[in-house]
């Protein structure tokens, strides 16, 4: 589902790498952690997998596609099948629970009947059923965060990214929060979660790929966050 | 494509920057509104330049026995005014000769000055000279050689080019035109940086929705367009208002140049519709260009 082959990327001016020559795959349905220090290249590659950055060197295929070969007028298309969960929501403030997330299916100019059927089917999905009609404002945190989620998963996408989905979010909370992801995870959905938060990783007993200074320095398959032995 | 969501949008864009849409629209209004009276004064003079120059006349004025020029003494006599009258006759350049004599002349001074019988009355008929009407092929290139030819010549007071007297006209109006030209397109480049302002604003504003827009997989003709159709639009109520001054203009100010002429210089409505039209697609290709440049500036995939 997503592969990197000898992939670096080093921004321009900088002369350390943010990502180098990673090398990994992640298969269809997947759950992978992502963790690593601040600066050790997770953010870089979640944006590679978007291909809002290019690679300096290597390649990178994301859903059977070669990012290198992708148009600019065809990157939305990938865009499409990545839904994206940020530490920081990034919900439309003046928008409520049920038009933020039918504005991921209005901005691709999916057909009003299609929307008015399947937004309410996320929105109970990440467990805000009754909340339709309430502002950001007037939700939690956590409840911010599952609208976010379902924003990201309304459009069905093969890939789910999410960059410290709980960075925000209390302990409690976040448990919620990694209850839906898992759920998502269960629809067939690969899911690529970029974290700092050691209980939930050790917690789930996914695969984890931990990254320092843009290296791959391990890669478990049942693995926990920090170095156990 | 959903239109409702992107007027949707374009009216959240329009109304979000309202003082700079305002703006926008006025200064993209007094721009297309003086370049459009530019095109009118071009049209305005072509208009009556063509007609004059068909009119054009040397008038060879002969000395009466008032003349104050030292060259006359006394007034013509009939072989010094048959000799003149054979000497521009044969000259190729020359396409009619007509006499106005001193009866007449004073006739058409009369009808000149009707409302002026103060100042007519203070001029005797003998106070006006006779003179020989020319009318020349090609008035532009021919006039200094027949002038040349007669002037000089005994019983020639003076010789007089209306086309000198038009040049001055046409001086003033040439000059108008270029200053409302010149004006019109200063303000159009300052209408171009402010469509760029504008637009660089809106989508500052808006970065949130675009943002998600972006990561949701929004091609990029459908994050553009609301944009860029907000340029466009505000560019068109530009247009209106500047349509409404055009209109204006030509029935205020150009009309009334109609009054001291006696022949039609007016123009058309077809011209002023032209005008209107070409104003038109400079404002929307402006405002369009300009919001697509800015676009794709700040609106990067």
């Amino acid at each position: 589902m997503i592969n990197f082959d000898n992939v670096t990327k080093i921004y321009p001016n900088q002369n350390r790498a943010a990502l180098e020559n990673v090398d990994l795959t992640v298969n269809k349905g997947e759950f992978v952690f992502l963790v690593g220090p601040s600066g050790s290249g997770k953010s870089t590659f979640l944006r590679l997998i978007l291909k809002e950055e290019r690679p300096t060197d290597g390649q990178i295929h994301v859903a059977g596609k070669d990012l290198a070969r992708l148009t600019n007028w065809k990157v939305p298309h990938l865009r499409r099948r990545i839904g994206c969960v940020f530490q920081d929501f990034r919900l439309l403030p003046n928008k409520n629970v049920y038009q933020n997330v039918a504005f991921a299916l209005e901005v691709i100019g999916k057909p009003r009947r299609f929307i008015r059927r399947v937004v309410p089917e996320v929105i109970d999905l990440v467990g805000l059923e009754g909340k339709h009609d309430r502002m950001p404002d007037e939700l939690s945190g956590g409840e911010q965060q599952r609208v976010a989620m379902a924003r990201a998963f309304v459009n069905r996408p093969m890939i789910l990214l999410a960059d410290e989905p709980t960075g925000n979010i209390d302990p409690a909370t976040s448990i919620g929060i990694m209850k839906v992801l898992d759920r998502i995870n269960r629809t067939g959905t690969t899911v690529v979660m970029a974290t700092h938060d050691a209980a939930i990783v050790d917690s789930m007993r996914k695969r984890v790929i931990e990254l320092e200074y843009g290296k791959v320095v391990r890669d478990q398959v049942r693995g926990v966050y920090g170095q156990a032995y | 494509m959903r239109s409702n969501f992107v007027f949707q949008e374009i009216w959240v864009g329009l109304r979000r920057n309202l003082t700079m849409t305002i703006a926008l629209v006025v200064v993209v209004a007094i721009s297309l509104s003086l370049l459009g009276t530019g095109l009118l004064f071009v049209k305005q003079v072509d208009s009556t330049r063509t007609y004059w120059q068909s009119k054009v006349e040397i008038s060879v004025y002969l000395c009466t026995t008032d003349s104050p020029n030292p060259a006359c003494s006394g007034a013509v006599t009939g072989a010094e005014q048959q000799q003149i009258y054979q000497t521009l006759k044969a000259m190729p350049q020359v396409e009619d000769v007509s006499y106005v004599s001193q009866t007449q002349a004073f006739a058409l001074f009369k009808q000149d000055f009707s409302n002026d019988p103060s100042y007519v009355s203070t001029v005797g008929e003998n106070e006006i000279p006779p003179s020989f009407e020319v009318k020349l092929r090609d008035p532009a290139a021919d006039y200094n050689i027949v002038a040349s030819a007669v002037t000089g010549a005994p019983g020639v007071d003076s010789v007089v080019d209306e086309m000198t007297i038009l040049a001055k006209f046409y001086r003033l109006l040439d000059g108008a035109r270029n200053a409302v030209v010149i004006v019109a397109l200063i303000l159009i480049v300052a209408a171009i940086l402010l469509v760029a302002n504008t637009i660089r604003l809106s989508a500052f504003n808006r970065r949130r929705e675009t943002g998600i827009m972006r990561l949701v997989g929004a091609s990029n003709f459908y994050i553009q367009l609301p944009f860029l159709l907000e340029g466009v639009i505000a560019g068109l109520f530009g247009w209106a208002l500047a349509a409404g001054l055009l209109i204006g203009v030509k029935s205020l100010l150009l009309n009334n140049l109609q009054q001291y002429f006696s022949y039609n210089v007016g123009l058309t409505a077809a011209d002023l519709v032209e005008v209107i039209v070409l104003a038109m697609c400079v404002g929307v290709l402006l405002c369009g260009v300009t919001s697509f440049l800015t676009l794709r500036r700040y609106l990067r995939v």
